[in-house]
């Protein structure tokens, strides 16, 4: 029994390996000049550099507008889907959940290819548009779980003592169901930082968001300053990991299937 | 409950889905044209699907070779991981205390970070164990943010297990390796199903961290290939007819998945 | 007893888990044939003896002898014998002809002998006809039927038994009870048996071994076990009883609740504290004044099917618990004997408590990790010392701010006229009190000793 518990050390190694070491390597890129000695100037420059600060602000902005709105569309979704007066059908669900299996490229290509064809013009609207469109069922699902595990009883006591509908929404439902609101937002919230490629195509190339200057300078091998703009993001991360506890994402991801 | 509040909710799921597969539908529709770009309809045909298929197309073998190395890759780094993370699962499921929480804390790690930071900092890694970079660090990649998943589906089935079911065959006479063979593998199978299945649709769909991994050796994977397409400007048509078969697909397998899922719920009950 | 006639021999065996001692010293010889029982409540380290002697867990100290031949190194599939899990633990994925035949297959026994063998214990235990089924479709009790079959089809010379009917129905268990019992005499094996249920144990055992805190406290007949426990923990946890501080007075005389009686105990020596153990159902009532030794006034009255459970006042200002077939009136003034057989004597286990402490400094004394005032004269500042806290001043609170130190109520006894409480500290050690205040097993308690009721002995020399 005592020995089972030693299967997990080939993992183990292997998390420190290609998890921990690599994280520690952004660490230390991002605190060397391109000769490896040790600097702070690529972080300073992230401080004085008006455009990848203008980049970042713009990222946060769209990340938030992006997850705002798909709590605003996602959750009466998954509301819906959850009550079974209102979807007895887990296909229905199952239509809700399936975009996510679908590369995101190829959506968000033929989403760019729907605009073009409308003729409207490609630019922050349809960047906000095509995130949300992406990145909609992953809101709906972690709400919609947390929705259907929740004990019906609750919601009837409330009513026995004298609830309204309404109200046993806004003290009852909508409280208990913030945890998979939250997961919701773990799951939209920062990958929207960090997309490079959907924006691009989005955008026609207009707007850069904050990945796309990772991902250029690490192309062009300044290694140092991706690596720097990689920390600042995982100080993100940190921040809001730390406000709600990681493994939410990791559960709502993980019972897809 | 009022009928007009059901109504108003079957529209709203129905518009939205709507919303939703309508660019997925655009695309198969016009998988069933000879036009170039997307949106100009030149009148039915299946050509598209044929040049797929015999390869008469234009850089047909860039494209096939993009769809091989996809699968290819999707299927080692999910085999691996769900070898790895069931292993792991085990070891974890037995470990207690700060053990337990150290573990669970690293596996968790990977499945926080986005995808562009998994693929910069595997980038870093390879760079700085000078590690040409090519198929096996793609793989690599991939293993490390399928395990975890991997992880997090077989250990519901442990805890449903009954702990005492290795020790029963233990006690009938089976080695540990016999054990594992015969009462802990088949008991944990439908986790190590999902766990599979889910890791070969993230590697399939992946595409930062392959970005970031694949090196100079112009390997591709289908993702990778239509960023590059798309950004040369211009699609390559076949795609359409190729995006159309894989999201047939993957509806029919998540469908048919989920279904005998309900089914046997509703057996139980 | 002949060496031969012993199957398994456990010698010292010890066990911690993340620094908790869960076996301490625990030797036991088990002879061929024997139906044992391991008694105790949960963590009592009942269930950790029978997976040392399963192979399952290793002890840190001490051996298990089987058949004169050390096993402790013998991994759990290479032992003969075998063990019926709690809730079961068969194969989900396997069927109950797949089940039973498990392990023959592992010996690659031909097809046509596993039949027959599978065929055969199946009827054993009554599942004939239920080969094809799939085990989750079965119930508990047939689950409990399969599950012993599975470990009979090896032919073990030592049936393991972990709380195998824990999960079953009342009337379901009473009824597995007999058969495993006529499975025992059947059989001829060896069966080790755990359970906290001491009414099963009583029903089945040959010899019982009750333990509690990883020690055992007694090992013996049912009927040695009921009538003669050795001290309050085995006198409580073996069917009801009425526990109670006692004075021997001379050898065959001892006076409890404020009334001397006539014993069968001697050899405590005269004038010696002890604890005194009467069963509900050895109180008698009668009508004689010639036989009435006290009197009692009936403050309840409760019928529990077949006898009316009643609790009295002495009028000496004791609560006893009396069981009769016949029901008296709440209220109602009562004479009542108890014969001299009926009165089990035990020698008290502890008087006061007493820890190892060190001298802090003037007027400040360290003991269960915390550190106490209270009057150090005599004592120099390092010097080691013997804290004594008599029972009734250690005060229990509800509450953390104030408190000393805190803990959780381990164990109750009711002594007649107080509560006397085990308390674990939340550093693992035992605090004995003597309280009126009504707590609950698990409660959360602050402890709190004034200074003035600490008392510092010295220590031998050399003796830290």
């Amino acid at each position: 029994m005592n020995k089972r518990s030693s299967w997990a050390l080939p993992y183990f190694i292997f998390l420190v390996l290609f998890v921990v070491l690599p994280l520690l390597l952004i660490l230390m890129y991002s605190l060397q000049d391109a000769s490896g000695n040790f600097t702070l100037s690529n972080i300073t420059k992230f401080f004085t550099d008006k455009d990848a600060l203008g980049t970042f602000a713009l990222s946060i902005e769209v990340a938030i507008e992006n997850t705002l709105l798909c709590i605003l569309i996602g959750y009466p979704a998954a509301w819906i889907l959850a009550d079974n007066k209102l979807n007895r059908s887990a296909v229905t669900v199952v239509l809700f959940i399936l975009p996510m299996w679908i590369n995101a490229l190829m959506r968000t290509l033929a989403t760019a290819e729907l605009f073009n064809m409308a003729g409207i013009q490609l630019g922050k609207g349809t960047l906000l548009f095509g995130m949300c469109y992406d990145y909609l069922p992953f809101m709906i699902y972690p709400i919609y779980n947390q929705l259907k595990k929740m004990d019906k009883s609750y919601a009837e006591a409330a009513q026995d003592l004298g609830a309204t509908p309404s109200e046993v929404f806004r003290k009852v439902t909508l409280p208990l169901s913030m945890p998979g609101v939250w997961s919701g937002v773990m799951m939209v919230f920062m990958p929207t930082v960090s997309t490079f490629a959907i924006s691009e195509f989005l955008t026609n190339n207009k707007i850069k968001l904050f990945g796309t200057i990772i991902q250029e300078n690490i192309n062009n091998s300044m290694w140092n300053y991706g690596a720097a703009l990689s920390l600042i993001m995982l100080v993100i991360i940190g921040i809001t990991t730390m406000l709600q506890g990681g493994e939410k994402r990791a559960e709502a991801e993980g019972g897809l299937i | 409950m009022r009928t007009s509040t059901k109504v108003f909710a079957k529209v709203y799921l129905w518009v939205l889905l709507l919303v939703l597969y309508a660019p997925i539908a655009f695309i198969v529709v016009f998988s069933f044209t000879e036009a170039k770009s997307l949106g100009n309809w030149t009148g039915f045909s299946t050509a598209l699907y044929q040049n797929l298929f015999n390869g008469s197309m234009q850089n047909s073998s860039g494209l096939l070779a993009a769809v091989k190395n996809t699968l290819l890759i999707a299927l080692a780094a999910s085999v691996v991981a769900t070898i790895l993370g069931t292993i792991a699962a085990i070891g974890i499921y037995h470990l207690h205390g700060r053990k337990k929480n150290v573990m669970t804390f690293l596996n968790n790690i990977p499945m926080i970070n986005p995808d562009i930071i998994t693929g910069v900092s595997l980038f870093l890694l390879f760079v700085f164990l000078g590690i040409s970079q090519g198929y096996m660090t793609v793989i690599l990649a991939h293993i490390t943010f399928c395990t975890p998943y991997v992880v997090l589906n077989v250990m519901p089935k442990l805890q449903q297990m009954n702990p005492n079911i290795y020790e029963a065959a233990l006690d009938l006479g089976a080695t540990p390796a016999q054990a594992l063979r015969k009462v802990l593998v088949p008991a944990l199978r439908p986790g190590m199903i999902s766990g599979f299945i889910l890791s070969f649709t993230m590697s399939l769909d992946d595409f930062a961290v392959t970005f970031f991994t694949r090196g100079t050796i112009g390997l591709d994977t289908l993702s990778t290939y239509i960023y590059a397409d798309a950004r040369k400007g211009g699609l390559t048509p076949e795609l359409k007819p190729l995006m159309s078969i894989i999201f047939l697909i993957i509806l029919i397998v998540l469908l048919v998945i989920n279904i005998r899922q309900s089914k046997q719920q509703s057996d139980k009950h | 007893m002949q060496e031969n006639d012993l199957i398994i021999k456990l010698e010292h065996l010890s066990k911690e888990f993340d620094g908790v001692k869960v076996l301490d010293d625990v030797s036991l010889d088990i002879k061929k044939g024997e139906f044992v029982t391991f008694l105790g409540p949960s963590g009592c380290g009942k269930t950790t003896t029978l997976r040392i002697i399963a192979g399952f867990t290793k002890p840190d100290a001490g051996s298990v002898i089987m058949e004169g031949k050390d096993i402790s190194e013998v991994p759990p599939y290479r032992r003969p014998l075998n063990t019926v899990f709690q809730r079961y633990a068969l194969f989900p994925h396997l069927d109950v002809y797949d089940n039973v035949a498990f392990g023959l297959k592992l010996q690659k026994v031909p097809e046509d002998e596993i039949e027959k063998r599978v065929k055969r214990v199946l009827k054993l235990v009554s599942m004939s006809d239920y080969e094809d089924r799939d085990v989750e479709s079965l119930s508990g009790g047939q689950q409990q039927r399969v599950a012993i079959a599975r470990a009979l089809i090896n032919q073990p010379k030592v049936l393991l038994l972990d709380e195998p009917l824990a999960a079953l129905d009342l009337k379901m268990r009473k009824d597995m009870q007999i058969e495993l019992k006529e499975m025992h005499k059947k059989l001829g094996i060896t069966f080790i048996y755990v359970t906290h249920d001491q009414e099963e144990a009583l029903t089945l055992s040959d010899t019982i071994v009750v333990m509690n805190e990883g020690r055992i406290q007694q090992i013996g007949t049912p009927i040695d076990i009921y009538n003669e426990p050795v001290n309050c923990f085995v006198a409580d946890f073996i069917g009801e009883s009425n526990i109670l501080k006692g004075r021997m007075i001379r050898d065959r005389r001892v006076a409890f609740i404020k009334h001397e009686f006539d014993c069968v105990d001697e050899g405590f020596g005269e004038d010696v504290k002890v604890d005194v153990v009467v069963r509900p159902e050895d109180i008698y009532f009668t009508t004689d004044p010639a036989k009435c030794q006290f009197k009692a006034k009936v403050n309840s009255c409760t019928f529990k099917g077949v006898h009316y459970e009643m609790w009295v006042d002495t009028d000496t200002g004791y609560e006893l618990m009396i069981q009769d077939y016949d029901p008296y009136p709440v209220g109602s003034e009562v004479m009542l004997y108890i014969d001299p057989d009926d009165i089990q004597v035990m020698k008290k286990e502890r008087e006061f408590n007493s820890f190892a402490a060190k001298v802090k400094g003037e007027g400040r004394v360290e003991f269960l990790d915390t550190e106490f005032e209270c009057d150090t004269q005599g004592f120099e500042e390092g010097e080691q010392a013997q804290a004594v806290i008599r029972f009734e001043k250690v005060d229990l609170l509800d509450h953390e701010e104030d408190a000393d130190l805190t803990g959780n109520v381990e164990f109750i006894l009711y002594m007649g006229d107080h509560y006397h409480l085990t308390i674990k500290t939340d550093a693992g050690e035992n605090i004995w009190v003597d309280t009126n205040d009504i707590w609950d097993k698990g409660d959360f308690v602050g402890i709190k000793i004034l200074p003035g009721d600490i008392t510092l002995h010295k220590v031998a020399s050399g003796n830290e």
